[in-house]
Order: structure tokens, then sequence, then C-alpha cells
């Protein structure tokens, strides 16, 4: 815990973010269900839920902690760290398993000398598996941030890398 | 937007928004985002519930009311009861599509008639099937169609709040609903006092997380409680005990986005669609090894055959038929001699599938069953919330022996133990989830079994998909030394001079067959 936190930048610290933050909570602070409205909003602002965020979250919120850990972790879209610059992440539903998205990940590993899941060491691309994104008749799709790339081959990922590699 | 506050109001703003949508396309210059994924119905197809997608720009509200949207509220609030509006619901016959088949009409009832309040009207728009996305382009193509829809139910059952539950993953979607509430509530549509009527009602987007369990009814009302997306056992149904333990009344997108039309052009003209115990019309994400993949949208009782040869055109690349998967990760895999059949809910079961969503994944005949089975389990095992010990240690236990199996691991008694597991995981597994999770197991070792045991006692995957069962070669006399194979794998197991015959190692290749995809020269065997 002690290495993981010191690595992980605390966006309490930066007076801009924690006033983002602030008004993220305040906003929400009495909608019926506010939790996950909360952690959705910081998640997709901030880029993760670190340890101190969600202790914040929950003193602030007036919620026991454990109850934010758990929804972190029950969702696989919340990420405790913060994901690289561009986040790759790869469709291994039905339609894009059927249509060959391992070979496009395979590739995508080689390319950029990760596995999935890890992050460039510049920090520049993550590269996840995700679900169905919902554009499966063109299978295999990838998404790079929040743009979508169907019909991909293995041979067409270095020169689409190429682009989001510092 | 102007507030439309009355009936005549409404009438009026009709009237014009007629006009305007023919004069707007009049000018040469006028286009709707198209989408590819939709094309112009086929000769089977029909356009029920997508009748303006496409057609209409789903971020004007005056467009959608040109194509006589809110109308059908207008009607129901001002010359139907509650109850009638109930009775045309369960008239025509309309079956929740979020993949049970229950009767709207009838689950509307038990909600009305349920002791509490407030009451909740909820759209579930999770979607998490795999290779489904009907859900996703009706929100994004006619949003006022499902929020009209959610407006009469809510009248139906005598609810004032609602919510409408979004994946995460489909970010447009959720900005479309966004926009489109924001409009009908400038517009007086969401809101206190609609049309001038005592009833009120409002909306809200409420998005998820990234968890398949979500889209079970009991989980995604947890959810949005702001927990942990976790199921719990029913009955109580929600209708009794639904979101913060009120009355609650929960359908799908497609369910709702049927409903205006049915109250405007009544239930009778609804259940001439479709065949006896089914009515209407039901939209199949096409997705799989097809010619013509796509959103369709077809009457029930049309044949698988028809969908897949002649709405999806056929098989891609010549190559021969092998299965259609339907209800994702919770249904089955029928192979050719089901092909004839009339497709509703009935008939899909009773095959060994179910109708689910409406994801529909057509498979060739390079396609290994037996993977396709592991696919799956991988699925429901890693979205299995961990509440229930059948669902999370019996799909690990599944996925554990289908992985052996795959790799040429598996044993004699291997597909009995497989058959006991799944019968007591579907038994005792407390939801949808884990009672679905077999499914794809059984339906493949009913129809594929000799794909099993040729994994199992030949060891060898006659698909040749499997990757500790096959080899990939060199065919040396279609090699044309073109490099193009050694260029793209990723492990660097190919070589060879330019012009001269190429060599994969076997011991440092990983089988992910890029080599054989990119060859133009049909040079790479699989062995
Ligand atoms: C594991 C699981 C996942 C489900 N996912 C969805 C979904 O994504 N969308 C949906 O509408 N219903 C889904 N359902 C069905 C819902 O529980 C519920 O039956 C449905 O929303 C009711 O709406 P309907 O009556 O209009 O079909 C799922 C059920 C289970 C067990
Ligand atoms: S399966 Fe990949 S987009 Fe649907």
């Amino acid at each position: 815990m002690e290495t993981v936190s010191t690595t992980i930048p605390n966006p309490l610290t930066i007076p801009e973010q924690k006033t983002f933050i602030d008004s993220i909570i305040e906003r929400n602070r009495n909608k019926p269900g506010a939790t996950m409205v909360v952690c959705t909003e910081l998640q997709n602002e901030i880029g993760y839920l670190s340890a101190p965020l969600q202790e914040y979250v929950a003193s602030e919120m007036n919620v026991p902690l454990s109850s934010i850990r758990g929804v972190v972790t029950f969702y696989s879209f919340f990420t405790a760290a913060p994901r690289g610059k561009h986040s790759i992440k790869f469709c291994l539903g039905t339609a894009c398993y059927v249509g060959g998205a391992d070979q496009l990940i395979e590739k995508a590993e080689q390319v950029l000398g990760i596995k999935i899941g890890e992050t460039t060491s510049d920090g520049a691309i993550t590269i996840e598996a995700c679900r169905c994104v919902g554009a499966c008749s063109q299978a295999p799709v990838i998404t790079i941030d929040e743009e979508l790339f169907g019909k991909l081959s293995a041979s067409k990922m270095p020169k689409l890398l190429k682009k989001y590699q510092d | 937007m102007t507030l439309i506050e009355t009936h005549e109001n409404l009438t009026q703003i009709h009237k014009q928004a007629v006009l305007d949508f023919e004069q707007k396309r009049s000018s040469p210059d006028f286009q709707i985002q198209g989408s590819d994924e939709l094309k112009a119905p086929t000769e089977k197809e029909v356009r029920v519930v997508l009748r303006n997608s496409g057609v209409i720009d789903p971020y004007d509200i005056h467009e959608y009311i040109a194509k006589d949207g809110y109308l059908a509220i207008g009607k129901a609030l001002q010359s139907m009861t509650p109850e009638e509006v109930i009775d045309e619901v369960l008239a025509s016959g309309l079956l929740g599509r979020g993949g049970a088949g229950f009767p709207a009409g009838l689950k509307w009832r038990f909600a009305r008639g349920a002791q509490g309040s407030p009451k909740f009207m909820i759209c579930n728009a999770d979607e998490g099937d795999p290779g489904a996305f009907m859900n996703r382009l009706l929100l994004e193509t006619d949003p006022h169609a499902v929020i009209e829809g959610m407006l009469i139910g809510a009248y139906a059952v005598g609810s004032s709040q609602g919510y409408i539950y979004c994946r995460a993953e489909y970010p447009q979607a959720v900005k479309t609903m966004i926009h489109a509430i924001e409009q009908a509530r400038e517009a007086g549509l969401l809101g206190n006092n609609i049309l001038g009527s005592n009833f009120s009602f409002d909306l809200e987007v409420r998005m998820g997380a990234g968890a398949f369990v979500c889209g079970e009814e009991t989980a995604l009302m947890s959810s949005v409680e702001g927990r942990r997306g976790e199921p719990r056992p029913r009955p109580p149904f929600p209708a009794q005990s639904g979101l913060w333990r009120k009355p609650t009344n929960i359908n799908n997108v497609e369910t709702y986005g049927n409903v205006p039309q049915i109250i405007l052009k009544g239930a009778e003209w609804f259940a001439s669609m479709g065949t006896e115990n089914c009515k209407g019309s039901k939209t199949f994400a096409l997705a799989g090894d097809l010619n013509k993949p796509g959103l369709i949208e077809v009457p029930f009782g049309i044949t698988l055959r028809e969908i897949i040869f002649d709405v999806g055109g056929g098989i891609k690349d010549g190559k021969g038929f092998k299965a259609v998967q339907t209800g994702g990760p919770m249904g089955g895999c029928l192979p050719e001699k089901y092909l004839d059949i009339p497709v509703d809910y009935k008939s899909l079961t009773a095959a060994g599938s179910i109708m689910g969503s409406g994801g529909m994944i057509v498979m060739d005949e390079d396609t290994c069953m037996v993977d396709i089975a592991r696919f799956f389990m991988e699925f429901t095992q890693d979205e299995s919330c961990g509440k229930c010990v059948p669902c999370r240690v019996g799909t690990r236990r599944i996925l554990e022996i289908l992985t052996s199996i795959c790799n040429g691991e598996g044993r004699g008694g291997d597909l009995e133990l497989l058959e006991t597991l799944c019968r007591e995981i579907i038994q005792d597994s407390l939801c949808g989830l884990g009672q679905g999770a077999p499914n794809p197991v059984l339906s493949t070792l009913e129809h594929f079994r000799d794909e099993y045991e040729a994994h199992i006692y030949e060891k060898r995957c006659p698909a040749k998909t499997c990757r500790a069962l096959i080899k990939f070669v060199i065919n040396e006399e279609n090699c044309t030394g073109c490099t193009l194979c050694a260029i793209n794998c990723p492990v660097n197991a190919i070589t060879g001079e330019r012009k001269k015959v190429h060599v994969i190692d076997p011991d440092i290749c990983t089988r992910c067959g890029i080599c054989e995809s990119v060859c133009n020269f049909n040079a790479v065997d699989i062995i």
C-alpha cells in the first residue's frame, strides 16, 4: 500500500483538482444513490479513484469507506491508478473474438512492448481488454480514447498505434 | 423550444412540425447523419420500432413530433384511463424485449396494483450481451420514442420518477438521451402537470460502470441505489419491492420503444404482426461471419434461415454455415437443422437456446465450438458477481475443464462431469446469470459433441482453432517469398529471404494465425 500510494499522484493536493472534486461531490450529494454518480464523474474527470480520494469521498459524503471501496472494486470501469495518456481498449465481445481480436492484441503487445492491462513506461498508452462496445458489425473493434476503429487487422496495428506513441 | 401546455398546443405544434419536416427535406443539401449499421429495410424486414431511425434528426424534438411523436401520451392523457392503457398494451401482446419475454401489460398491472409510493419506472439500457447493439442504436437514433414509452408506462403505473440505466460503454447514447430529456423538459413534456393534466413525471439518466450482471433487474436497482451491483433473490419482484424497496416497473429500451405506436395505432394493428403467441417485430444485431452484418428489424415468425441468408446476405467468403449463437452468454448455439424454425421466445427456448435481447452471431465452418463455449464461460466466470457459490465456483470449474479440453488435456469422463456441473449450476444459482451460464456449454455439447470428442480422444481441433492442437507451416509450393508473414509475425518466428520459401519455427510460434490471415498466396497451412 505504502509504495503504491507514493507512485500514484494525489489529486487532492492539487488546488484546482480539489475544487473540481468538491464541486462534483456538492452537485450530486443530495441525489438518491449518489455514490455511483460521484464515482462515475470522478473517474471520468480525474481519471482514477486513488485510495486517498476514496477516503475523501467517503468522509465528505458521510458514508462508510467500505461502501465506496466496495463500489470502486466491483465495477471494472473504475480504476485506482491513472491510465496512460491514451487508453486503448480491445473489444473481446463475441463478434470481435470470432473476428480475430486476439491477433490485434498480440500485435499491439509486440509493438508497444507491454502486456494487456499495462501502461507503456513513458505513460503514453494503456492497453486493456473490454467488453462489447456495441459496434459488432464492424468487428474486430478497438477504441482509442473516445474514438472507435473497426474492421481492423493485425497488419494495420503498427501504423495506427504509431500516431499515439509519443 | 416553446412550451406545450395543452392538447391544443400539441396539435398545433404537430401540424407545424410536419410542415417543417417536409420543408427541411425539400432542400437539396439536407442530410441525416447516416449510420452504416442500419440500412434501408430489405424485403423481409419491417420498420416498427426503428421507424424513425435514420429518418429523423435525434437531436431535434420537433422532428420526432412531426412523426406523430408525443401524440400517444397526449391521447392517453386525454382519453384513456391508466387501466385502459394497460388493457391496450396487454391486448397488443407486447412481450418484454429484454430477454425473458414477459407480457409488458401484465407487469404494468402488477406495478399499478402494488401498495406503496412513490413508484419508480426504470428503463434497462444496460445491453451487456456481447454482440448486441440494438438498444444503443435505438437510443441514439430515436431517443424520444423511449421517453414517450416511459411516460405512457408511468401514467399507467402511477409513477412520477424514472431512471434510464445506460451502460458506460455507450457514451454517445448517454449524450443523446440526456439531450432529449432536456428538450422534453423544456417543452413541458417531462415535469409537472404534463399537457395540463394531473400527471407529472421526470427522468434521469444513470450510468453503469462496466458490470454485466447489472443488466439483471435486481442488480441494476442496487447499482442505481449507489451500491455494488449484486442481485438478490426474487420474490419479491420489483413490482412489489424494487428501487429503494418501492414498487418499480422495469422494462427494456425496445419494450418502451414499441409502446407509443401501440397506443396510437391500437393493439389490433400491433397484434397483426408476429406469431400466435408472440406479437410484433424484433430488432436483431447481426454480426459474425456474414456478408451483411448490421441491425435489422423483422417480424416474429421469420425463420433463422431467412434472417441469415436473405437479410444477412449469407456466409462470408463463400464458406459453410456452422452455427448461429443467440441470446448472448446465457444463450446457445444452434446448428443447421434448426434454421427453419420460426423465431419467437418459445421456439428458440425449445431448440435449446434463448431469444435473449437480440444479439445474433453467425459462425462459419472455421469456428471451434469448444472454444466458443470456453469463450462464453470465460465471460460469465469473469462477470459472476461472486455472491452465490454455485455461480462463482461452478463457472470457474467449468472454465477449467473447457480450457483443459482446448489445450488437448481433456480426459474421458470430462463431458459427463460438465453436464452434471451445468445442471447443478442451473438449479442452484441465485440469478439469471448463473442459471443461464451453462447454456452455451450444454447447447454445444448437444449439437457439436463430436468436436468435444475429437479434442479429448484424438487431441485434434477439427476447426483448426485451438492453439495447442494446431501447427502453422509454410506451403512450399505456394510461398513466393514476399516476406509479408515475416514482417507481421509478432514473435519473429518466421525466417526467410525475399523470393525464397519461408520457414516457421514451431518452437517460437504462438499460433496466433496472423501469418495465415496476411498471406495473399494461400501459403500458410494449418495442420
Ligand atoms: C445476467 C442478466 C443480464 C441481463 N441483461 C439485460 C440487459 O442488458 N438488458 C435488459 O433489458 N434486460 C436484461 N436482463 C433482463 C432483466 O433482468 C429484466 O428481465 C428486463 O430488463 C425486463 O425488461 P422487459 O420485461 O422489458 O424485457 C438481464 C438478465 C440477466 C439475468
Ligand atoms: S463484440 Fe466487439 S463491438 Fe460487439
